[in-house]
């Protein structure tokens, strides 16, 4: 279907300047390519430039110098009012908080992003889109419920109905799994290799191993580079996980 | 409740804008109304002051005025259209059995006509009571009940200077005049019959002239004035010995002041819209602090910078339209406080309702440009890790 990758990032390079002349350098000339379908987890200790990466990624910084090119569209040379329409369109995010707003509802936060697409969409698709999307990850009774009379689980599940709403290209996943217990962890995985089933490219950053290992791919980083790239191969499959964890804690109980 | 005290600025400011100058409009019709009830485009000729040794013993003292002076006016000065000479003094008015000090008032027939005064009940005396100086007078409402209490007056008999006067009119209740004397303590009797009866004097205390429009005045004025002191033979240089009261140059002068008071309150009021304008603006920076995650979100999620500024402008806009409008209807409410109060009705004018609403949303706008646009610049990533 598609001949190019998604993501193609050549010689990227991301220098901070911090309190006077000290440049940081967070990422020192990678280059990755992520083809479509692909679910790809980055890896690496605090410091070693994968936040730094990932908010390249998500369009919500700019490289210092290098190209990245997303779904055929060099990004680096846009300005912030075509970056925001980038993630609009190409991006989802989710995020290790959550980041609802907490004074809406949960319908109200699945449309946010169609709110603010370009051209506009009215007000009864936009809810018809948004309701889809919650039901997607089996919310569809929720709907007006706010953030905080829901559980952990379920403010990230809107989170992933919000990033999946304006069907994008790329869903960005930072730490998706760092606020939630095991199980949950494990469920909100299974969501989103289900989502990679249907199609979805997944670029996740999480420092757990046992969570990459839901991945297809392994990107590991250490200060600022790219040191060890791999395929998964005996990845986790979340089902699976969940039903010996039952088992588990079945036994526990007998016991 | 942090919104509502934001609010408050501006309800207050939008408040007191209308309410003073409702209260200043109010005022100045009650002025208004007070000069008109003078008379409809008056002018006042009256006699000038006496000087004796450098002592100037006050207006209508010197004798100066004549008859034939009020006669010459109303003859060569085109714009005149009713003309009435007036002598006036001071008696001890005597009936049925009490007494009182009043206002005698020699008049024509037209000076009811000329000050703008109606008769409650009887009639006005006429030109053959003039000609023949007779014992008639129109009574002025107080003097009426300083005299006969709630008695008819019309047809019984007031002694003035021992001689009987037949009351044939009593006239409407005026109110206080410009000077704060009570223009209804008077009896209103034909010039003559003051000339030749009680004082015996040759000379006018002043001549009432109306005149055809309000924007003849000056010019009647003028002629009036080189009119006498033609006839008074007064050389170039020489000062006048009359002084013309002007009904337009006071009213002119009266408005003007009214107008600076209400500026004056409405800029008072004015001062407290920016103060409100002041406090949107702080509440905004805060507001704009305090939900700079939420900012994150909106830029991350592919709001555009314009979006962001929309939002936070509207926010601003809401507070102070909100206030706005809650200020109109406490400005209209101390309004009718006031009214209650004081002895004139303040007006509300939709002009001012209007410039309030207009002037609240522009500070809306002015106020909450800096903070919209201080959000809209926000960087995302920061802003997403901000806790």
């Amino acid at each position: 279907m598609h001949n190019t990758p998604v993501i193609q990032i050549k010689n990227l390079v991301k220098t901070y300047q911090t309190g006077g002349d000290i440049e940081v350098k967070a990422v020192r000339g990678i280059n990755l390519d992520i083809q479509y379908g692909e679910f790809v987890a980055i890896m690496g200790a605090s410091g070693s430039g994968k936040s730094t990466l990932m908010n390249m990624l998500g369009c919500l910084d700019q490289p210092t110098s290098g190209s990245f090119l997303l779904d055929g569209v060099d990004v680096a040379g846009l300005n912030r009012k075509q970056l925001a329409k980038v993630r609009n369109k190409k991006l989802g995010f989710v995020f290790q908080g959550f980041n609802l707003l907490s004074r809406t509802s949960a319908l109200e936060n699945v449309e946010l992003p169609i709110f603010y697409s370009q051209p506009l969409v009215s007000l009864g698709e936009q809810r018809r889109r948004a309701v889809e999307a919650l039901e997607k990850v089996g919310l569809g009774k929720r709907l007006g419920h706010h953030p905080n009379q829901l559980s952990g689980g379920q403010q990230q599940r809107i989170a992933i109905a919000r990033a999946l709403v304006n069907k994008p290209e790329v869903v960005l996943a930072d730490e998706p799994t760092g606020n939630l217990d095991t199980r949950t962890s494990i469920e909100i995985m299974g969501f989103f290799q289900e989502l990679n089933n249907s199609g979805i490219t997944i670029v996740m950053v999480t420092h757990e191993l046992d969570i990459a290992g839901y991945c297809k791919r392994i990107v590991v980083m250490r200060d600022g580079q790219i040191i060890s790239d791999t395929i998964n191969e005996n990845r986790h499959i979340a089902s699976q996980e969940l039903a010996a964890l039952d088992q588990a804690e079945h036994k526990a109980k007998l016991a | 409740m942090r919104s509502g005290l934001t609010a408050l600025g501006i309800i207050i400011g939008v408040a007191s804008v209308v309410a003073m100058v409702a209260v200043g409009n109010g005022a100045q019709n009650r002025i208004e109304s007070e000069v008109a009830s003078l008379g409809q485009n008056l002018l006042s000729i009256f006699a000038g002051s006496r000087r004796t040794g450098g002592v100037s013993s006050g207006i209508g003292s010197a004798s100066a005025l004549t008859l034939a002076d009020a006669e010459a006016v109303a003859r060569e000065v085109t714009d005149v259209i009713q003309m009435s000479p007036e002598a006036t003094t001071t008696a001890q008015a005597i009936a049925n059995g009490r007494n009182t000090s009043t206002t005698i008032a020699g008049e024509s027939p037209g000076y009811l006509k000329i000050r703008d005064w109606k008769l409650a009940s009887g009639s006005m005396f006429d030109d053959k009571d003039v000609r023949s100086a007779s014992k008639v007078a129109v009574i002025g409402s107080k003097t009426a009940t300083d005299l006969f209490g709630p008695m008819n007056p019309i047809g019984q008999i007031v002694r003035v200077s021992n001689i009987p006067f037949v009351i044939i009119g009593l006239l409407e209740s005026k109110g206080a005049g410009m000077g704060g004397q009570n223009q209804d303590d008077r009896i209103v009797v034909p010039y003559t019959t003051v000339m030749k009866r009680i004082t015996g004097e040759k000379y006018l205390r002043c001549i009432n002239v109306q005149i055809s429009s309000s924007k003849r005045m000056d010019a009647a004025q003028e002629q009036i004035t080189s009119l006498l002191r033609q006839r008074h033979r007064l050389s170039e240089g020489k000062d006048n010995d009359f002084n013309i009261f002007n009904q337009k140059e006071i009213a002119d002068t009266v408005n003007n002041i009214s107008k600076v008071i209400t500026l004056l309150l409405g800029s008072i009021g004015g001062i407290s819209l920016l103060v409100g304008g002041i406090g949107i603006m702080n509440i905004m920076l805060v507001s704009v602090t305090e939900r700079t995650r939420e900012i994150g979100i909106r830029i991350a999620v592919g709001a555009q910078p314009g979006d962001i500024r929309l939002q936070f402008l509207i926010e601003a806009i809401t507070l102070s339209l909100l206030g706005g409008g809650i200020g109109v209807l406490a400005g209209i409410g101390a309004s009718r406080i006031v009214g209650m109060v004081a002895d004139f009705k303040p007006i509300v004018s939709t002009g001012s309702i209007i410039l309030a609403f207009g002037v609240s949303t522009a500070i809306g706008v002015f106020f909450g440009f800096y903070p919209a646009t201080k959000a809209a610049k926000l960087d995302p990533i920061d802003a997403l890790r901000y806790e």
